[in-house]
């Protein structure tokens, strides 16, 4: 039977469940640092980046857990710029100027970063962006958790070099700014190591390009020519399945050319039939199936999570939990969330990464990975068949690129003449670009 | 075994990176000591011990013990237990056990001693680890495995292993072809063995055994020939280097011969693609005159169809289309009439307002897959007879799945095309679609033959659906790629007309791929287009304009 009574009563103390937890929220709101995430959750980047910002959940989730930074608890501040580039520099200056995040954690794609960067620069914010990218850029308030060319093409393609003895040489990728640029600094690196110009072929496609018959049709013909041939493949997203099909109906297996691909991870094997994949290889700094208790630890804490015991981890997740890790102990070092104080707190830091090494913050706003190369298996998952021994100093500007290799990026201003200086010409003595004192 | 490789030396800056040592996962490990393996043990059980190694320079150390084993079991080799192991490593089939390190078959969920061959009940596959293998390991076992099947009594069999060898022919091979050779009845794995024989004279040998090889390999197309008989044509003596030469020129015509072959193979199965997706269109917007921007959503509702199709037959993979095609049909065709009675009905005669009205359906469609099944493209399988490729020789391959398209297209036409010329349907759409009030006056009725009109052709969107799930990722922007080609080939060709579809998605197919090679994938798609607008200005009704009544509007 429903007491008319006891509804009142019910009711009354809802009011005041409710004004309680709003006081006490009030409260807290004082006494916490907000971390902003900036992450496409609709449109065509939504699949990769979906995950990242849950792996930003996990981790403040977890950080706070342990009692939060400064005494204080973090709050998440989570925004959708639904992959559109321009929505990114409006979501970054509402996060800096509305929210007064203490740190954005965000963005997939080059041209994403490129958007957000004038807003960080005005405003004085701090960008950590975990994807490998192309380089040749190094500002102020951008820690680069993701690999520089020197810490992922250029390793790969020496394995590729050394091990497999590659003489011919495919640098195959979709027609955008990633891939250009990767490929003319390959070119410049494979002929600084003797290739021949006739072994290089250079080939580019559009956006989620599908028939792949007469390219696929070329470099068999490319690969006949008796030296051992090799793909380098900075095809972008969901081409690369009609791709690898293809290759695998002309016959071509990973025995015969291998492909190796810099865009390439777990989660973009998940959803696709990995058979005609199987032996091809990906270049990256983190793989899921790496046999260390932290990486164990981390996946467990993922799968508890996200409440589902098929997700994949891969290294834009681990890119950001580096990160993530190395702005908590600058905050705690700096003793403040003030941006300039964190960073300069964060240069020099160290913090544990996912393979059993260590990630260190260089004066470069660059950091330390180790290069792992794998094949794939048929479950989706990367068989490391060859790391480098000490991780990989990220390097900024390329050393192959005639334009780039006599700049210098240093935070600290030791290699810069003084100042702090992401663009220093070496020769010229100059500091083009972000120009801070 | 540690390699160096510097790739950060000082740049010139001064700017000091660390070089950077680098080794290699397999190699890390000191080469296996012999002491550590029993002398006494049979080849099998050392290979065994190697085997469950995580080292790969270990598990190469026992693939070779493996081919000792193999040969030395000689002429049964076919089925002795040495030449299990290689196939199965071969194809991932060898597990070990997590803890008690025994040796298994994994074969569909079917798990068996490696040794013993008995079936072993109640067993859990997570209780078992692959073995792995990497690329080179897998070159290696492929190699071993020809060598021991030369002996096969399955001709088959024994030509691809020749072929097999036939990339980097040793002299020990070529010895060992000499030997079979004479014995070989099969006249094609003959021709293979002498060739093998002949390129391996071309390496070594005297100046006449040279020319005679040269003579010997002329007319074949395989590539190592080919490479071979280049270094040749450079030699120090003329007439070697003439004999290659002209042998080279010979083939290198007749591989520019079937390099046409191929771009055209290349070009009409393009084209096949183009005239399957927008047959539909030219249904729907060709004879009735609605412009529907959803005509892509359908093909890809037809595409799910598929994918669900196989999630529930995954036993049946090879006969999945056979359903998935009547299905797409029915799926698209009721979400074509759906369509047409709810909105389009309404918008007859007002082409803006149906044009924004189906971006908006196209939109929601999309939604409606996004957050129904999954905003990740999903895995669909081809079927087993659908993988490979029909050799024809060593320089033309034409891929089978691209074949059956093709195939599938004209199919497809062709049942279009007489249901539109011959049946009673067909005949009231074309009286439709010519005079609406006419055709009313004769007793049609104009409201259901629309229904039915629209239906029939995204009935058709998804069946092209189903083709598209074999080439090309499932995902919910799959229809966004092909309308603006639909469209394209349905204004090229002649609106209303289907023929017109067909030749201009065939010409635009292969205008295309024999642009591609020297122009890039891009270049060729802007051309294309280029040179479809200057056609259009030139012909605003297409290749195939309607002529007469059916013309006026």
């Amino acid at each position: 039977m429903f007491k008319k009574q006891s509804f009142k009563r019910y009711f009354a103390s809802l009011i005041g469940a409710a004004l309680l937890g709003f006081f006490s929220l009030a409260a807290a709101a004082e006494d916490t640092i907000k971390v902003g995430v900036l992450h496409s959750l609709s449109g065509t980047m939504a699949i990769s980046e979906t995950t990242l910002k849950d792996t930003m959940l996990m981790l403040i989730d977890e950080q706070n857990k342990k009692g939060g930074v400064l005494g204080k608890k973090l709050k998440a501040v989570v925004v959708d710029p639904a992959s559109d580039w321009p929505l990114f520099a409006e979501k970054a200056r509402e996060l800096l100027a509305k929210d007064k995040v203490a740190a954005i954690f965000g963005c997939w794609t080059s041209v994403s970063r490129k958007s957000v960067l004038p807003v960080v620069e005005e405003l004085n914010g701090l960008l950590f962006y975990p994807v490998q990218y192309e380089g040749e850029e190094s500002s102020k308030n951008v820690f680069y958790t993701g690999a520089a060319p020197n810490q992922q093409a250029i390793p790969a393609v020496d394995y590729l070099m050394n091990e497999l003895k590659v003489k011919r040489w495919v640098l195959a990728g979709t027609d955008y700014v990633y891939p250009r640029t990767t490929n003319k600094i390959l070119e410049a690196y494979l002929k600084a190591k003797g290739v021949d110009e006739k072994d290089i072929m250079i080939n580019y496609t559009p956006f989620g390009h599908s028939d792949w018959q007469s390219i696929v049709s070329d470099i068999k013909k490319f690969g006949s020519a008796g030296k051992k041939t090799a793909v380098v493949s900075t095809i972008n997203g969901d081409a690369n399945v009609p791709f690898y099909k293809e290759l695998g109906n002309q016959g071509i297996s990973a025995e015969d050319i291998p492909v190796v691909a810099f865009s390439v991870g777990e989660e973009e094997l998940s959803g696709i039939d990995t058979k005609p994949l199987v032996g091809h290889l990906a270049a990256w700094n983190y793989f899921m199936s790496v046999d260390t208790p932290e990486n164990k630890e981390f996946i467990k804490k993922w799968h508890k999570f996200i409440k589902d015991d098929k997700r994949v981890t891969n290294d834009p997740m681990e890119a950001h939990m580096i990160g993530f890790n190395l702005w908590v102990k600058a905050v705690e070092k700096a003793g403040s969330t003030d941006p300039d104080k964190v960073q300069k707190a964060i240069i020099g830091l160290k913090t544990p990464n996912l393979t059993g090494g260590t990630a260190e913050m260089l004066p470069n706003h660059h950091i330390t990975k180790p290069v792992l190369i794998g094949e794939i298996q048929e479950d989706g998952q990367f068989e490391t068949v060859w790391q480098t021994e000490k991780e990989v100093p990220g390097d900024a500007w390329s050393d192959f690129l005639p334009s780039s290799k006599v700049v210098v990026a240093d935070w600290t201003g030791k290699k810069t003449g003084g100042k702090p200086c992401g663009n220093y010409n070496t020769v010229t003595k100059k500091c083009s670009g972000q120009n801070f004192k | 075994m540690i390699t160096s490789s510097v790739f950060a030396e000082e740049t010139p800056s001064g700017n000091r990176v660390p070089s950077v040592v680098t080794k290699s996962v397999s190699d890390n490990e000191q080469s296996l000591e012999e002491t550590s393996l029993h002398p006494k043990l049979s080849l099998l059980e050392k290979a065994e011990i190697l085997l469950k190694e995580k080292s790969f320079k270990k598990k190469k150390q026992a693939v070779e013990l493996l081919i000792e084993a193999g040969d030395k079991a000689g002429n049964n080799s076919s089925d002795s237990i040495a030449r299990k192991w290689l196939e199965n490593l071969l194809s991932g089939h060898l597990y070990q056990h997590r803890k008690d390190k025994t040796l298994v078959f994994v074969v569909d969920g079917k798990i068996s001693n490696a040794i013993s061959n008995a079936l072993i009940e109640n067993a859990q596959k997570k209780d078992f680890k692959k073995i792995t293998t990497n690329n080179a390991l897998r070159k290696q076992l492929r190699s071993a495995i020809a060598r021991l099947d030369l002996s096969s009594p399955d001709a088959e069999t024994r030509l691809h292993a020749v072929n097999n060898m036939l990339d980097d022919i040793t002299p020990e091979n070529a010895a060992l072809f000499k030997n079979l050779a004479n014995q070989e009845k099969n006249k094609n794995v003959k021709k293979a063995m002498q060739l093998g024989i002949a390129l391996a004279a071309l390496n070594q040998g005297s100046k006449e055994d040279k020319i005679k090889a040269i003579k010997e390999v002329a007319g074949s197309l395989h590539p190592s020939v080919r490479n071979r008989l280049a270094l040749l044509a450079d030699n120090e003596d003329k007439a070697i280097a003439n004999a290659a030469g002209s042998a080279l020129q010979k083939i290198e015509s007749r591989i520019k011969m079937f390099g046409h072959a191929e771009t055209l193979f290349f070009g009409i199965s393009l084209g096949s693609v183009l005239v399957l997706a927008a047959i539909g269109l030219a249904i729907t917007f060709g004879v009735m005159g609605v412009i529907n921007m959803a005509h892509g959503e359908l093909i890809m509702l037809g595409a799910y169809t598929t994918y669900l199709v196989q999630q529930l037959m995954p036993n049946a993979i090879d006969y999945s289309l056979f359903v998935a095609i009547p299905a797409a049909f029915m799926v698209s065709g009721l979400m074509g009439v759906l369509i047409e009675r709810t909105v389009i009905r309404h918008l007859y005669g007002r082409p803006l307002e149906t044009l924004l009205a189906t971006f908006g359906i196209s939109l929601i469609l999309q939604q409606l897959v996004r957050t129904g099944v999954s905003p990740q493209n999903v895995p669909v399988s081809n079927p087993s007879w659908m993988s490979g490729s029909l050799e024809i020789n060593s320089v033309l391959s034409l891929t089978l799945n691209r074949m059956y398209i093709v195939l599938f297209c004209l199919m497809v036409f062709f049942a279009l095309y007489f249901l539109l010329r011959k049946s009673a349907l067909g005949l009231q759409v074309r009286a439709v679609s010519q005079n609406r009030q006419m055709a009313r006056a004769m007793g049609v009725r104009s409201a259901r033959v629309d229904a039915m009109t629209f239906g029939l052709g995204s009935g058709v969107a998804g069946v092209a659906g189903v083709a598209l799930s074999q080439l090309t990722n499932v995902g919910p922007n799959l229809g966004q790629n092909y309308i603006i080609d639909s469209f394209m080939v349905v204004v090229f060709g002649g609106v209303g007309n289907l023929w017109g579809t067909l030749i201009a998605g065939l010409s635009l197919g292969v205008i295309n791929k024999v642009m591609e090679p020297w122009a890039g994938a891009v270049l060729a798609k802007i051309l294309v287009l280029v040179f479809i607008i200057l056609f259009i200005q030139k012909r605003p009704r297409g290749l195939f304009p309607q002529k007469g009544r059916a013309a006026g509007d």
